[in-house]
């Protein structure tokens, strides 16, 4: 499959005044034309730095690259002008946000919104603009699109907000639709709505996708493969059945195990214990292991590298070298795997 | 709209009535008469002045005739300051330096203080945006008046640029007084634009425009500038009345016929009449602008356009 974006080694700081936070600490990954890469992780864990990096939408004067690179189309986008940048924004990569009913300017009437990427990188007229304007909603589901032009984001709901954004991002056919957590302000209906309409939307356009959240139901919806982030790292990344059924890092486990199913009998639902990591500080070996039942000794002095499972799933823990001790999943992971051919617990039958 | 409006006209008449009738008594508890020269008079003489002007009545009756002539736009004649000139004509006459000089002073002063706080927010924490600062605090803190007496030194005087005083010019003579007038809007606009700019330039939309490719100044000019205009609209009531408290003093400093010298010279002989008049008249004026800045609310901000009116 083609490699649409690339990145790699990652390394990106915020210089705060109480000194460097390290916001990402080495982030790789690459996206798939056509896929759809749901990041997910806790707040704070690096997912919504890594893709507005991507954008180069973080604030000038406080974060900058240490390292690494961000490969699209043939060009490193950490080396690109502001000028270069901006005909990529919109154009080539664009995104949806997390909140409708914020994102929309509130003084500008939502045609111009929408033509505003049409005419800025498209050599269209304005009346050409309005009619590709008209058609993007009701692509996206938008009933009345002619008179709804004239309308002001105050005049929509919530979910309709999300369908004009999500127009808004899709204007110019982009090659990749980064969206961040862009149905955690909706209700559930709205949401399922939504989801429905980015799967629609994503098979009509052929566009790759790169979906945060910290959704789990969401992530087993929308995504072809999973990247569980972690302090600023990827963990583990694999096929979201892969994921899902077959995690390996202890993390993955904890947020498998606090997710809450139907046939959970046990009336509490499990929580990770302890707290995010202090990325002014960051720990020196495996991030998660100051939270972690499963953590080894050498996860306090050595960043575990990443271990391949399979060709298209790999973990960043110690538990997976040759020599480690072998542990035993939480229950709820084991009761998983068992579905998962290849996994040591498989009882037969299919996920 | 319409119907709006036709509501807020029905408020005014009644505001305005009870304007008149509040300075009505208070100017009528005020000791002193408009008689100024009452002791040198005989109680013969005295009588015929006050009859003439119907200072005789008792006061009730004095209230409703004034209220009566208000009502048909008459608002009485000059006791001593214009000796028996129709006090609207006398308001009439007055109005046009003070109009051009307020005028000035506001579109100056507003429109310096949108570029200055813009550029100060844009340019944020640099020595642009530290200096625009200090020019709003000079601006707000230092009176008039003083200004005022700067400017007749320094341009005047010193420099002979513009002249140091009086009506004699056209616009020559106005350059001054409107810089005087317009310290305060404009030191006011470049605060208000500056803390709202700032934050308009870090909310969701403005991340979604530069996600859609715009440019730094798109952002700005298109985006940001209108949304941060909406607080603005809030001062330029009170920046109206800046201008004309302002007046008051500028046109004295000045030495300009204007509304405002006119009202306080009024006020030292207690010529009952034109006090009220201006009053009045004032009163007309901020209303009206206050009126204003509610449609112009409506024409920048569109969620309050729609809930005003029918939707």
């Amino acid at each position: 499959m083609e490699k649409i974006l690339q990145v790699k080694d990652l390394e990106l700081s915020f210089n705060t005044q109480g000194g460097e936070v390290k916001a990402i600490r080495g982030v790789n990954f690459d996206l798939y034309k056509g896929e759809t890469l749901a990041i997910v992780g806790e707040s704070g864990s690096g997912k919504s730095v890594t893709t507005k990096s991507i954008m180069r939408l973080l604030p000038e004067n406080s974060a900058e690259f240490k390292s690494g690179e961000i490969l699209f189309g043939g060009r490193d986008l950490t080396k690109l002008s502001d000028k270069e940048m901006q005909k990529i924004r919109g154009k080539e990569i664009s995104m949806i946000f997390q909140d409708p009913m914020t994102s929309l300017n509130p003084t500008m009437p939502i045609g111009r919104q929408l033509t505003e990427p049409l005419l800025k990188h498209q050599k269209i007229s304005t009346s050409e603009a309005k009619k590709v304007a008209i058609d993007l909603l009701r692509l996206v589901g938008m009933p009345k699109p002619e008179l709804r032009m004239k309308q002001y984001p105050h005049q929509f709901s919530g979910g309709q907000r999300q369908r004009i954004v999500i127009a808004i991002s899709l204007a110019c056919n982009p090659k990749i639709l980064i969206a961040d957590e862009p149905t955690t302000a909706l209700d559930v209906t709205i949401q399922a709505q939504i989801l429905e309409l980015m799967k629609d939307l994503q098979k009509k356009i052929d566009t790759s996708i790169i979906f945060i959240t910290h959704d789990l139901g969401v992530v087993a919806n929308v995504a072809d493969r999973v990247a569980v982030m972690y302090g600023g790292k990827i963990v583990e990344i694999g096929t979201v059945d892969e994921i899902f059924y077959n995690p390996q890092h202890p993390y993955t486990w904890g947020l498998l195990s606090s997710m809450p199913s139907l046939d959970t009998e046990d009336a509490k639902l499990y929580a990770i214990p302890g707290t995010p990591p202090d990325l002014l500080d960051p720990p020196k070996g495996d991030a998660f292991a100051l939270r972690s039942e499963y953590a080894l000794k050498i996860d306090m002095e050595q960043n575990p590298p990443f271990f391949k499972i399979s060709d298209t799933h790999s973990a960043a823990t110690w538990l997976l070298h040759p020599d480690a001790p072998q542990v035993e999943p939480p229950l709820t992971v084991i009761e998983r795997m068992k579905k998962f051919p290849g996994s040591r617990y498989y009882e037969g039958g299919v996920v | 709209m319409a119907k709006y409006i036709g509501k807020r006209l029905i408020y005014m008449v009644i505001t305005l009535a009870l304007i008149a009738t509040f300075t009505f008594f208070l100017m009528k508890i005020l000791p002193g008469s408009p008689v100024a020269s009452a002791d040198k008079l005989s109680p013969e003489q005295r009588a015929v002045v006050e009859a003439r002007y119907g200072l005789n009545e008792p006061l009730p009756v004095q209230y409703f005739n004034y209220m009566f002539g208000l009502v048909q736009g008459d608002l009485g004649i000059s006791i001593n300051q214009f000796k028996g000139a129709e006090v609207t004509d006398v308001i009439l006459s007055r109005m046009g330096p003070s109009a051009q000089i307020g005028f000035q002073g506001m579109v100056l002063g507003t429109v310096l203080g949108i570029l200055l706080g813009m550029i100060a927010a844009l340019r944020q924490n640099t020595w642009v945006d530290y200096t625009s600062t200090f020019v709003a605090i000079v601006g707000i803190s230092i009176p008039s008046f003083v200004f005022a007496s700067l400017l007749q030194y320094w341009f005047g005087l010193k420099w002979e640029l513009f002249p140091v005083a009086l009506w004699k010019d056209g616009f020559m003579s106005s350059v001054l007084p409107s810089i005087a007038l317009a310290m305060f809007p404009l030191a006011t606009a470049a605060r208000f634009i500056r803390t709202e700019m700032i934050e308009v330039l870090g909310s969701d939309y403005i991340t979604l425009a530069k996600a859609k490719g715009a440019s730094g100044s798109e952002i700005a000019f298109k985006h940001a500038f209108r949304n941060a205009l909406i607080p603005l609209v809030t001062v330029l009531g009170p920046m109206a009345v800046s201008i004309l408290t302002g007046s008051l003093v500028v046109e004295q400093i000045f030495a300009i016929p204007g509304i405002g010298e006119q009202f306080v010279k009024s006020i030292m002989v207690n010529d009952f009449s034109i006090i009220m008049g201006t009053t009045i008249f004032f009163s007309v004026f901020l209303i009206v602008i206050i009126l204003l800045v509610d449609i112009l609310y409506g024409v920048i901000d569109p969620r309050i356009r729609l809930s005003g009116g029918k939707s």
